[in-house]
């Protein structure tokens, strides 16, 4: 295999795999501008479906819960998806540490529908009414071990000596941490602020399980009209949740760039 | 705070959350497995309460059975819809090593000032909604959709194909949802590689495909195992894709799971499906998890 041979496969991999990857995102944002309510013929340039959707109060009001819950259950993950990568990578030695790594690590791959389920069945047991907190504090319970897995590819190249000068120039261990420790993993908690954000954007499965009268959630409306047949207003509606995650996640990589670049 | 003080609180505070929001709840669920389903708020029995006392709990302790199990064991169903489950696992998380692979190891090899810019372009789908990305694949395949139109157009075939509401159909859209998930673990083994190690094969005459297997996919194992649990795993309890794009014979564990909860109301027989699945992913998980942990050890 010739380098030139290899140059041509590698551009061949990355083209296809990210014309897959882009091009039904691609053609749902362009059937959103369709006129004709049938989705899969073109019938001219319209923005009539966003308007539709700014008028349909269930939908809106749904999007306002959502980034609610996003909001409320992204912050409880990033506080304990960071205590626990601290724990993981300072305290090598504790009582039940292979538990609580396994405790960490297991909701990341563990299918929605068993999270859901046995959420729902504790909230019952203890016979919690469900609604906006039962939804948020099971979203936070299952992003949070993604908080942890960021926060911590951050802490083992941590150079710990910093630490250490700050201590041995008289810092207080909470001082070391307020202003040495925390600007430095500052990327990583933000990232993980953000995936934990839009994680619970997304989900449909365990909100359903979790949640109760009066809190559906959008993933939920959008489901339910979803099951009913492919309609131009979902395309719109999708369409701006892929513009508004887009608009973050470039702002955010911005910002972190910004703030690696001024250091 | 005292050292000891900040120890606690920074251990207590996660190991208390997982315990009470993660693993407390599956005990649940292992004891409304063995209830059974009734008429009443909260659907099932036996309930227990602080009034019934201990002899109270005794009896209705006898209440408890594995009638559900048995009925799931000798159900054709539920027996059908857990090997499926596997299957589409296994040819799907097959599929994403082909498709991931080749990406995740351009992409380690594109110019240093492009990868950031691949990495993110695998990210950002990934952080679109789930939900919206399978509805994308339902107007491409369904039988008047986009796909059909343009094969029909070219002249490739003459008839529609029946893709939409087919283990074809589940399977794209399982391929087309956990792709990033593949490739990123996959990438972050391959670039971290020593790439002298491939000059020296070269200068030492090995040809450019037997270095690859003999050198670049070794090395990789750790991404190759990371990736693939990260995949088979969820798509094993998968509910969203083979609702939206499988038919009425694609049977899939976690929707039966949800329509036992959802539509049948049995919370008693959907609570042992969920346990059935834990104990067949135990394995996968634990493999997974230990993978884990070793590799933030490993970046120490």
């Amino acid at each position: 295999m010739t380098s030139q041979r290899s140059r041509f496969l590698d551009a061949t991999a990355l083209t296809l795999g990210f014309a897959f990857l882009y091009l039904p995102i691609v053609i749902l944002v362009i059937f959103s501008f369709n006129a004709s309510q049938l989705v899969t013929v073109w019938g001219g340039f319209s923005t009539r479906w966003y308007a539709a959707i700014w008028q349909n109060r269930q939908l809106m009001d749904a999007a306002w819960m959502t980034v609610q819950v996003a909001a409320a259950s992204a912050a409880f993950a990033t506080l304990v998806g960071t205590l626990a990568a601290l724990a993981l990578t300072r305290y090598v030695r504790f009582r039940g540490r292979t538990l609580f790594s396994g405790l960490v690590y297991a909701p990341i791959v563990m299918p929605e529908v068993i999270t859901g389920l046995s959420l729902l069945l504790l909230f019952v047991s203890l016979g919690i009414d469900r609604g906006f907190w039962t939804v948020t504090v099971a979203h936070a319970t299952f992003t949070c071990g993604f908080v942890a897995v960021v926060v911590q590819s951050r802490l083992v190249t941590f150079d710990r000596s910093l630490e250490e000068a700050a201590a041995d120039l008289g810092a207080a261990p909470a001082h070391v941490f307020t202003r040495v420790t925390l600007p430095i993993i500052a990327p990583a908690v933000v990232a993980g602020f953000l995936l934990a954000f839009t994680l619970s954007l997304d989900d449909l499965v365990i909100a359903s399980f979790t949640t109760g009268p009066g809190s559906t959630t959008l993933p939920m409306r959008i489901y339910s009209q979803v099951r009913l047949g492919v309609t131009p207003e979902i395309n719109a509606i999708s369409t701006l949740m892929i513009a508004t995650v887009t608009v973050l996640v470039i702002a955010a990589s911005l910002a972190t760039k910004r703030s690696a670049a001024a250091r | 705070m005292s050292e000891r003080a900040t120890r606690r609180t920074i251990i207590l505070v996660p190991y208390l959350w997982l315990v009470l929001f993660f693993l407390v709840p599956f005990a649940i669920v292992a004891k409304m497995s063995l209830s059974q389903v009734a008429t009443a708020i909260p659907p099932y029995v036996p309930t227990f309460g602080l009034a019934d006392g201990p002899a109270g709990w005794l009896a209705k302790a006898r209440e408890l059975s594995l009638d559900n199990y048995a009925l799931i064991a000798g159900d054709r169903l539920y027996v059908d819809a857990f090997l499926s489950s596997l299957r589409i696992a296994a040819i799907g998380t097959a599929i994403l090593l082909v498709i991931g692979y080749p990406m995740a190891h351009a992409m380690a090899r594109a110019p240093e000032r492009w990868r950031p810019i691949l990495v993110m372009a695998v990210i950002l789908p990934f952080w679109t909604s789930f939900l919206i990305r399978v509805y994308a694949w339902i107007g491409i395949l369904k039988p008047e959709g986009l796909l059909n139109e343009l094969l029909l157009g070219i002249g490739i075939i003459g008839t529609p194909l029946q893709i939409a509401n087919s283990e074809t159909a589940v399977l794209i859209g399982v391929v087309y949802s956990y792709l990033p998930f593949m490739v990123l673990p996959l990438y972050a083994t391959l670039e971290r590689m020593d790439r002298t190690l491939l000059e020296a094969a070269n200068d030492l005459g090995c040809p450019p495909w037997k270095a690859f297997w003999r050198i670049t996919v070794p090395l990789s194992l750790p991404g190759i195992v990371a990736g693939s649990f990260l995949c088979f795993i969820p798509i094993t309890g998968e509910v969203v894709i083979p609702d939206l794009l499988g038919g009425s014979d694609t049977l899939m564990i976690g929707k039966t799971l949800w329509t036992e909860f959802f539509s049948n109301r049995d919370w008693p027989v959907a609570s042992a499906v969920a346990v059935l699945l834990l104990f067949i992913l135990v394995g996968p998980i634990m493999v997974y998890q230990r993978q884990q942990a070793r590799q933030m050890e490993a970046g120490r």
